[in-house]
């Protein structure tokens, strides 16, 4: 599927996704690793983290050079899980491809929570392939720091059948870097139910992507999917670029999506400054509320905190 | 302590303020009335340092420091508090972390210790019960989802807590219903005290009973066009503001 893998264990560089590839245009890996890096099993040494208690948690070290890597997991009909996978920076520049297969039984509930963080000079693809039987529920929260390329990949397979997804997601972008989060979201049979938000900022001249495809297959009746975008440029040399899709080919479907990208309000800032809060932290207070939201919807607490602690860490290294 | 000496000050362009001349000694209260548009709250706001507001002459100082060389911020710090004719709405930031965040930020700035929060908790329980505000109201996002009046009431909150030197209330009053009135007005009045002075811009009369200036200026396109007692507001609510705008 990905360009990536095939390129890396082909040893073949124009198979590497480039901007004519549609789902690939702001995330254009051409010429980014040049000469390709050699694939190995060796792998950067992980970085000190906290685990929580109370949750599943997966780190994905960064190769020295290039890897590839692959994981499945499934949650058994009736069970709950709550899982974390970090998604580990290292150092220098390094190329990773990691695929990922999630499958939730009948009425299973996965709570997932995936921290990625890469080095700036990383070209980095995380695909995550879930599967949904009836009556199961999915939230997922991405918080991305970006990379040279960073790319997190979701595709949901959704059975209708009273299952519900929820795909959040948020990044938060420093200095030259690249994060781009695409979710695509299957509604395959009747009565399914998804729900994304998804919130980003770039300052410097970092780029933020968000691409989500909604497909309501024929004979998914009553679906009901929405998707919402909002980004906050905090430079003018930072850009923001989301293609929000619908292709629905079933009746009584309810969908909806927005996608907006401003800038911090010029009064608001104002305000807080007015009342002795320095420019720069009443900026960091902005932008930690705006992407509070989705912390604050992640259910299960250890959950919440650790993706709190990851927002913070990234909050100090927009402060410079 | 606040000096303002044929200041001149445009917007987008347009001169707004243009040659208005003012002395706010130390403990005193000053009333401020006039006409829409005659400049009231574009004085506000420079005072405050809100970009955009260009002063194109003369000077105001707070206790002989060059106000209008500071960023809002470090006015802040040295004790302005502008009351906002309309307050803005903050989403996700609870009204007790921002104004704690303020607190800590202004005393930093001053080289004092910061105020914990079983401290600050203690304080902003204290303020709110004085202003017959819900408390759980101040732990949802600022302003968000908030009246008018409770809006204006939070302003008076954030005062109270952040104890500025220079009150400059730009139509506290507007909004407010006869009992917010009545204890908004009992929350500034708590604060008057030697050290303190304030800006009470108004267009009513009523609130001047509740807040008894000790001078009443009329600001008419830009400038100070009479000054005088609190029997001046009287007069004005008589007889409107007509016979200055010739003067203006
Ligand atoms: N951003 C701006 N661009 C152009 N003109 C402006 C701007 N802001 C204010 N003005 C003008 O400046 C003048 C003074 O406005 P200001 O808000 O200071 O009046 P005010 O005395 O506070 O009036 P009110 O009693 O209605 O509150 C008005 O004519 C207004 O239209
Ligand atoms: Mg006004």
């Amino acid at each position: 599927m990905t360009g990536l893998r095939d390129a890396l264990l082909s040893r073949d560089e124009t198979r590497l996704p480039g901007r004519r590839d549609e789902d690939w245009r702001w995330t254009d890996l051409r010429g980014t690793l040049r000469p390709l890096p050699a694939v190995s099993d060796a792998v950067q040494p992980l970085a000190a983290f906290d685990e929580p208690e109370g949750v599943q948690v997966r780190r994905f070290a960064a190769p020295v050079t290039a890897g590839t890597f692959d994981a499945s997991l499934s949650v058994a009909a009736g069970e709950t899980l709550w899982l974390l996978d970090r998604v580990d920076a290292g150092a220098g520049a390094y190329a990773r491809d990691l695929a990922l297969d999630i499958t939730l039984g009948e009425g299973a509930t996965l709570h997932r929570l995936v921290l990625a963080a890469d080095s700036a000079d990383a070209v980095s693809v995380t695909r995550a392939m879930v599967s949904l039987a009836p009556g199961a529920t999915f939230h997922q929260t991405v918080l991305a720091t970006g990379g040279k390329r960073q790319r997190i990949e979701t595709a949901v397979a959704h059975p209708g059948a009273g299952a519900r997804a929820r795909l959040d997601g948020a990044y938060l972008l420093a200095d030259g870097r690249h994060s781009d989060q695409t979710t695509i979201l299957d509604h395959q049979g009747p009565g399914g139910t998804s729900e994304q938000l998804i919130r980003g900022v770039a300052a410097d001249q970092a780029r933020g992507v968000f691409q989500g495809r909604i497909t309501v297959a024929v004979g998914a009746d009553g679906t009901d999917a929405r998707l919402k975008h909002n980004a906050l440029l905090l430079s003018d040399r930072a850009e923001i670029d989301a293609k929000p899709e619908l292709e629905i080919y079933a009746d009584d479907v309810a969908c909806a999506h927005g996608n907006t990208v401003g800038t911090l309000d010029a009064e608001v800032l104002f305000y807080a400054m007015s009342r002795g809060i320095p420019e720069v932290e009443a900026r960091l207070m902005l932008v930690e509320a705006f992407v509070g939201e989705i912390v604050e919807r992640i259910g299960p607490a250890p959950l919440q905190d650790a993706a709190r602690a990851f927002v913070a860490d990234q909050l100090e290294a927009l402060r410079r | 302590m606040l000096h303002i000496d044929n200041l001149h000050v445009s917007v987008a362009d347009k001169p707004i303020i243009k040659g208005l001349t003012l002395d706010l000694p130390a403990g005193e209260v000053h009333a401020i009335m006039g006409p829409n548009g005659a400049g009231k709250s574009t004085l506000s706001y420079t005072l405050a340092g809100r970009a955009g507001y260009e002063v194109t002459g003369g000077a105001a100082t707070l206790d002989g420091e060059d106000l209008l060389a500071m960023d809002p911020a470090a006015r802040a710090a040295r004790g302005v508090f502008l009351s906002f004719q309309y307050p803005l709405e903050i989403p996700g930031v609870p009204a007790l972390t921002f104004v704690r965040t303020a607190l800590n930020a202004q005393r930093k700035a001053r080289g004092e210790a910061e105020i914990g929060a079983p401290e600050f908790l203690k304080r902003a329980r204290a303020t709110a019960a004085a202003l017959k505000m819900d408390f759980e109201m101040l732990r949802r996002g600022l302003n968000v989802g908030f009246s008018g009046g409770e809006k204006k009431r939070m302003e008076i909150f954030q005062m109270a807590l952040l104890e500025p030197r220079l009150l400059i209330l730009d139509e506290t009053d507007s909004g407010l219903d006869i009992d917010a009135l009545r204890i908004v007005s009992e929350g500034v009045n708590a604060l008057r005290s030697e050290g303190r002075s304030m800006l009470v811009i108004t267009h009513y009369q009523r609130l001047l009973d509740y807040i008894r200036p000790d001078r009443v200026h009329v600001l008419a396109a830009g400038r100070i066009v009479a000054s005088g007692g609190p029997e001046l507001a009287l007069e004005l609510e008589r007889e409107g503001y007509d016979k200055y705008a010739s003067a203006a």
